[in-house]
C-alpha cells in the first residue's frame, strides 16, 4: 500500500521534472532568440557622442569661428543634501540667477536623481574661481567641461557669419533627432545656419553598460564588457571668402553707425567684407541670454540684430545713374555724345510742379559722361521719361535688382524695382494701381518706388566691372572635409549677363564713373593721390520718415531726419578686383562718408604693403588731427 | 596497484561503518553536499563576488549540518512523543507573533529570542507532518472519516494562521507537508477526489476572503505578467528574460548580464534558480533538478524501507515536502506557477529554511536507521 503510493508520487515528481524540463528547453533553446535581445537591451544603453563643429576661417585662414572647451555647473540630485539649500546658496555665490532658481528646481526634479544636470552654461573664470573655494560646502554640484562655439573675433562679421544657439522648438522641426541627440548647439543666422549640414558633423554613439537603476557600470561581474564605440565625425570647416582685414578696417571706420558695405570679388562673386553696422557679440548667445542682454538686442532702436547688408532696403539715390545711363543705351534712346542741358530743372508737359537737379543753377550743357561725373539729375529725369518705367524695369532687372542675388546665405530681401505690373499687383486701392510718367521721373534719380538692398548694389557694380559678366555672390568658397582633410573649392557660379547689346556701351558708363574720383567729381576727396584707377558713384536718399511706435528724441530725431550717404565703386577699372557698395544710414552724402570706406578698402585690397602701410599712417595721423573728416564736394 | 585498491577498499569501508554509527545515510548526505556545494558558488555570482555572503551561507550550512546530524540520533519513539509538543510549541509561537502583529499592525512573521530571530511557521514545516504521522500510525489504516477531519484540522489550523500573517509560500508548504502525510497514509481515492473536487470551492473561497490585495494581484500578473511589467510582473518578467537568454550553454560563470547589472530582483534568494539559468545555461539546470530529483529518490527508498508506520509516513511526507518546495520555486522561477514566496532548498540564500530543511533530513534518518538495528 505504501510503497504503491510511494511509486506513484515518484511518477507524479518524474513527470513533474519533465514538465519543467520542457519548460526550460521553451525558454531556452526555443525562445532564446527572443530573451538574448531582451537581456541586451537591458543592459545596453546608447549615448550619442556629439560631433565637433566645423571651422569657420576667412579667406586667408584666420579663424572666425572655432570650438573652445567651457565649464558648466551641474547638479547631480541624488548627492546634493538639499536641494533648495544648494540652489539658494549658488544664487548667493551669484552663479545663479534668484528668478531662476523655481525653473532649475523643476528641471532637476524632473530628471533621474544620478543625471548631471548643467544649470550655468559657460562659466567665466571668475566664477569658475568662485565656486571652486567654496566647492566643499556644494556637494553634487560640479563643473564640468564641454565644447561650446566661440567666436574670437567678437562682433566682426557677425551679420556674414551668424551664431549657434540652444536648440529651440522649432529647430527641432527642421533637424534629424538622431543626429542632433548629442547637440546643443545649432546655427541660428549667416554662414553658421546655412551651412548647418556642413559644419555639424556626423554624431558618433557609444554603449554604455548600466544596471537596472539606469546607473552606469564599468563591469560585469568583476570582468570588462566589450562595448561598441563609434566615433563621430567632426564637421567640415568652412573657408569664407570674407578677408577679415577689409571686414574690421570698415567696421572700425563705421563707429557702430547704422550702415552697410559690402565688397565683391567682380571675378567670382566672393563677398570680401559683408558688414552691417551696428552688430553685437554672437559669442553671447553659446552661453544663454541673460534678461537684460536680450532686451538690449532686441528692443534696442539701433536695431544690431538686423542684416542692413541683405535686408536693408534703401532707395538707391544716384548711385542707380550707372544703370540708366545703360538702359539708355540699351533701348537706344540716347547717345553717349547727346548733350542735354540742364537749367537746373525738368518740366514734365501737363505737370505744373517741377523736378528739380540737386544743383539749383544747373548743370549747362551735359553728355552721358559729365551726367554721371557731375550726377546731374535733370539728364536722367528726361532718359528716364524716354525711356518709360517697364523698360527701366526691364533692363534693371538683368542685374538682379528687385531680385534675390541668390547669396548662399538665408535672409535676403528683394526690395523694389517698379514697373507698371508691379504697381497694380501692389497696391489694393484701385486709385494707386495706375503708374503715373512722374512716378517714372522720380525712379531715373534712384528715388521713388525704387529701393535697393546694399548687397544688390555691390553685386550690380561688379556686373558693370566686368561690363555685364555676373557671379552669384557668396561668403563659402572652400570647404575642407575634416576626415580627408581635402579643401574643395567650390566653383563660382556664372549668373546670366547683364543685357547689353554694344560692348562698347560699358566703357562710356565707365568713363563717367572714372570722372567721378577726379577733380569735378563728386567723389574726388576721398580718392585724392589715389594710385589705381577708380569708377564710382556717389548717391544721396531721402530717408524715410520716423517708423511708427519709436520714441520720439529731439536729438536722434535730427540724425534722423538727414539723408543716406550712398557709395558704389570698383577697382581697378582695367582689371577689376574689388567691387563696393556703401549705404550709411543718415550719413548725409555719399562722397564725405561712405567713399572713404570704399577707399580704405581698396588700398587694403590693390596696395603693395609698403604702400599700404604709408597710407594707413597717413589715415591715423589725419584723423588724428581732425577727428570728423568733412571735406566734401558732392551732388 | 592492489594495495592502492585496498586502500580506497578500505577507506570506504570505514566512512560507510562512521555513517552507519552516526545514523546518517550515505547516499542522501552526498546529494545534498552536492546540493550546498553548487549553492556556494551560484552564491558567490548572485551576490556579485561577495565573499561574506558565501561565508555566511558556508558557516549556515555547518550549523544545520550539526543539527541534522543530533536529530538523526534520535529514537523514533522519542519523536513521536516530542510529535504533540512541538506542535503544541509552534502553534504558541504563531498565535504570540499574530497578537505582536496586531498591536504593532503589520505583517509579523519573526520571533527575536534575542541571540537568534526565526520565523514560527518554519517549526510548522516539521511539527505538521510530525504530527500527522504520530496521529494516524496507531489507528486503523486507511483513516477513517473522522479521522480525516482531525488531520485535516491539524493541517489547516496552523496554515491559515500562517496565511494570514501574510506568507502564502511557507503556508503552502506547511499544507502540502500535511496533506503528504495524509495521503501516504492511506487515504482512500474517494477521499481523494472528494478533497480535489472540494479545491474549487475552496479556491473560490480563499480568493475572496483569505486573500491580500498583493497575493491576488501576483496570481493576476502570474496570469499574464505584461499586464504590469514594472510592479508585479517584473520579477517574472525578469527571471523569463534571465533563463531564456542563458540558452544551452549559459553566458558563463560572472558573465550573467541580468544577474550582474541587478535586472533580475531576489537573486540570492528566491530567484537563484535564474541565476543558474542564466550563467550555466540547461545543462546547468537540468544538472540542478536530477541532483534534487537523486535526493528525492533517496528520501523515498528510505521511507519505503522504513520499518513501522510511523517512520514510513514521516520520511514519505518530508521527502514529498522537499519536492513540493523544489517544485514551487523552480515553477515560480520559470514562470509555471505564481510567485509565491518559496526559496530554492539548500540553493537559496536564507538561515531559517535551511535548518528547517536539515532537520527534517535529520527526522529522515533517524527513522530509516532503524530499519538496520532491526536487520542486524
Amino acid at each position: 500500500m505504501f510503497t504503491q503510493r510511494a511509486l506513484v508520487a515518484a511518477g507524479i515528481i518524474s513527470v513533474g521534472i519533465f514538465a519543467l524540463i520542457v519548460r526550460l528547453i521553451w525558454l531556452q533553446v526555443v525562445r532564446y532568440d527572443y530573451f538574448a535581445e531582451q537581456a541586451q537591451g537591458n543592459r545596453v544603453r546608447i549615448e550619442p557622442l556629439p560631433p565637433g563643429r566645423g571651422l569657420i576661417l576667412d579667406r586667408n585662414g584666420v579663424p572666425l569661428a572655432l570650438n573652445a572647451p567651457s565649464y558648466q555647473l551641474e547638479i547631480i540630485r541624488e548627492q546634493v543634501t538639499d536641494l533648495d539649500t544648494t540652489l539658494a546658496g549658488l544664487a548667493a555665490l551669484n552663479l545663479l540667477d534668484r528668478d531662476n532658481i523655481a525653473t532649475l528646481k523643476r528641471d532637476i526634479l524632473h530628471r533621474r536623481s544620478f543625471e548631471g544636470v548643467p544649470v550655468k552654461l559657460s562659466l567665466n573664470e571668475e566664477e569658475l574661481a568662485r565656486f571652486a573655494v567654496r566647492q566643499q560646502d556644494f556637494p553634487g554640484v560640479e563643473i564640468r567641461p564641454r565644447l561650446s562655439r566661440k567666436y574670437p573675433l567678437g562682433a566682426s562679421g557677425v551679420h556674414a557669419l551668424g551664431y549657434v544657439g540652444i536648440i529651440s522648438e522649432a529647430d527641432q522641426k527642421n533637424l534629424d533627432g538622431n543626429e542632433y541627440a548629442g547637440t546643443t548647439l545649432v546655427g541660428k543666422a549667416g554662414v553658421e545656419k546655412s551651412y548647418e549640414l556642413e559644419l555639424h558633423g556626423k554624431t558618433g554613439y557609444q554603449q554604455l553598460l548600466v544596471n537596472a537603476q539606469g546607473r552606469r557600470v564599468e563591469t560585469l561581474g568583476g570582468k570588462k564588457y566589450q562595448l561598441e564605440r563609434k566615433e563621430p565625425t567632426a564637421g567640415n570647416d568652412l573657408f569664407l571668402t570674407i578677408d577679415e582685414r577689409l571686414q574690421s578696417a570698415a567696421e572700425e571706420m563705421l563707429h557702430g553707425e547704422r550702415a552697410a558695405v559690402v565688397a565683391i570679388d567682380p571675378n567670382n562673386g566672393d563677398i570680401l567684407a559683408l558688414v552691417s553696422t551696428p552688430g553685437f557679440d554672437p559669442n553671447l548667445f553659446g552661453r544663454g541670454l541673460s534678461r537684460a542682454q536680450y532686451l538690449s538686442l532686441y528692443e534696442n532702436p539701433e536695431q544690431p540684430m538686423y542684416d542692413r547688408a541683405l535686408k536693408g532696403v534703401y532707395p538707391s539715390g544716384s548711385t542707380i545713374k550707372p544703370f540708366m545711363a545703360m538702359a539708355g543705351l540699351y533701348y537706344n534712346v540716347i547717345a553717349p555724345e547727346d548733350s542735354k542741358f540742364c537749367s537746373g530743372s525738368f518740366h514734365l508737359p501737363g505737370v505744373n510742379r517741377p523736378w528739380l537737379d540737386w544743383e539749383k543753377k544747373g548743370h549747362g550743357s551735359v553728355n552721358m559722361v559729365k551726367a554721371i561725373k557731375t550726377s546731374c539729375d535733370v539728364y536722367f529725369y528726361g532718359l528716364a521719361n524716354t525711356l518709360g518705367i517697364d523698360r527701366i524695369h526691364d533692363y534693371l532687372a538683368s542685374y538682379n535688382f528687385g531680385l534675390p542675388t541668390g547669396i548662399d546665405i538665408e535672409g535676403e530681401k528683394k526690395a523694389t524695382l517698379p514697373s507698371t505690373t508691379w504697381r497694380r499687383q501692389a497696391f489694393k486701392d484701385k486709385a494707386m494701381q495706375t503708374w503715373y510718367p512722374g512716378d517714372t521721373i522720380n525712379v531715373g534719380i534712384g528715388q521713388g518706388f525704387l529701393t535697393v538692398t546694399p548687397l544688390q548694389l555691390a553685386h550690380a557694380t561688379a556686373a558693370i566691372a566686368m561690363h555685364g559678366k555676373r557671379f552669384q555672390p557668396r561668403l563659402v568658397h572652400a570647404i575642407r572635409d575634416s576626415v580627408t582633410t581635402q579643401k574643395r573649392e567650390i566653383a563660382p557660379v556664372a549668373l546670366d549677363d547683364a543685357k547689353s547689346n554694344d560692348p562698347s556701351n560699358w566703357q562710356v558708363v565707365i568713363n563717367g564713373m572714372e570722372e567721378v574720383v577726379k577733380p569735378g567729381g563728386t567723389a574726388v576727396v576721398a580718392f585724392s593721390g589715389v594710385p589705381y584707377t577708380v569708377a564710382a558713384k556717389t548717391g544721396t536718399a531721402q530717408a524715410f520718415s520716423l517708423a511708427k511706435g519709436q520714441k520720439y528724441n529731439a536729438a536722434q530725431l535730427s540724425k534722423r531726419m538727414q539723408d543716406h550717404a550712398l557709395f558704389i565703386a570698383f577697382a581697378p577699372v582695367e582689371q577689376p578686383k574689388i567691387a563696393i557698395a556703401v549705404v550709411v544710414e543718415n550719413g548725409g552724402h555719399g562722397g564725405s562718408t561712405a567713399a572713404p570706406i570704399a577707399r580704405r578698402l581698396f588700398d587694403f585690397m590693390l596696395l603693395p604693403p609698403e604702400q599700404l602701410a604709408q597710407q594707413e599712417a597717413k589715415r591715423a595721423a589725419k584723423l588724428e588731427k581732425e577727428p570728423s573728416t568733412s571735406a566734401a564736394s558732392d551732388e | 596497484m592492489e594495495l592502492e585498491t585496498s586502500q580506497t577498499q578500505r577507506t570506504l569501508s570505514w566512512t560507510a561503518r562512521a555513517l552507519s554509527a552516526l545514523q546518517l545515510d550515505g547516499p542522501l548526505l552526498t546529494g545534498i553536499g552536492l546540493i550546498a556545494a553548487v549553492s556556494l558558488v551560484v552564491l558567490y555570482s548572485a551576490s556579485s563576488a561577495n565573499w561574506s555572503v558565501v561565508g555566511s551561507q558556508a558557516i549556515k550550512f555547518a550549523l544545520a549540518l550539526v543539527v541534522m546530524i543530533i536529530i538523526a540520533q534520535l529514537p523514533t519513539r522519542l519523536l513521536m512523543l516530542t510529535a504533540p509538543w512541538l506542535y503544541g510549541v509552534g502553534l504558541s509561537l504563531l498565535l504570540a507573533v499574530m497578537i505582536k502583529g496586531e498591536i504593532t499592525l503589520g505583517a509579523q512573521r519573526w520571533l527575536n529570542l534575542g541571540f537568534v530571530r526565526f520565523q514560527p511557521s518554519e517549526i510548522m514545516k516539521i511539527a505538521v507532518p510530525l504530527l500527522c504521522a504520530w496521529y494516524v500510525h496507531d489507528r486503523p489504516l486507511p483513516p477513517s472519516f473522522l479521522n480525516i477531519f482531525v488531520i485535516a484540522l491539524i493541517i489547516l489550523i496552523p496554515v491559515g494562521i500562517i496565511a494570514e500573517q501574510p506568507d502564502l509560500g511557507t503556508a503552502l508548504l506547511v499544507g502540502a507537508a500535511g496533506a503528504m502525510a495524509l495521503l501516504l497514509s492511506g487515504l482512500q481515492k474517494r477521499y481523494i477526489f472528494g478533497l480535489f473536487s472540494a479545491l474549487i470551492p475552496t479556491t473560490w473561497i480563499a480568493w475572496t476572503y483569505l486573500l491580500h490585495d498583493y497575493q491576488r494581484r501576483r496570481v493576476l500578473t502570474f496570469i499574464d505578467p505584461s499586464n504590469d511589467p514594472l510592479g508585479s510582473g517584473y520579477h517574472i518578467i525578469q527571471s523569463q528574460i534571465a533563463i531564456g537568454s542563458g540558452g544551452i550553454f549559459g553566458k558563463g560563470y560572472l558573465n550573467g548580464s541580468q544577474a550582474q547589472l541587478a535586472y533580475l530582483p531576489e537573486r540570492s534568494t528566491d530567484f537563484i534558480f535564474a541565476v543558474i539559468g542564466e550563467e550555466w545555461g540547461l545543462i546547468g539546470l537540468i544538472t540542478v533538478l536530477f541532483l534534487y530529483l537523486f535526493v528525492i529518490s533517496r528520501c523515498l527508498y528510505l521511507a519505503t524501507s522504513a520499518q513501522d508506520t510511523f517512520a514510513r509516513i514521516i520520511a514519505g511526507s518530508l521527502g514529498l515536502t522537499f519536492a513540493v518546495y523544489v517544485f514551487v520555486n523552480t515553477g515560480m522561477v520559470t514562470g509555471l506557477l505564481p510567485v509565491v514566496g518559496v526559496p530554492l532548498p539548500l540553493i537559496s540564500f536564507g538561515g531559517t529554511s535551511m535548518v528547517t530543511l536539515m532537520a527534517g533530513f535529520g527526522i529522515l534518518m533517524s527513522v530509516s536507521g532503524k530499519r538496520r538495528l532491526v536487520g542486524h
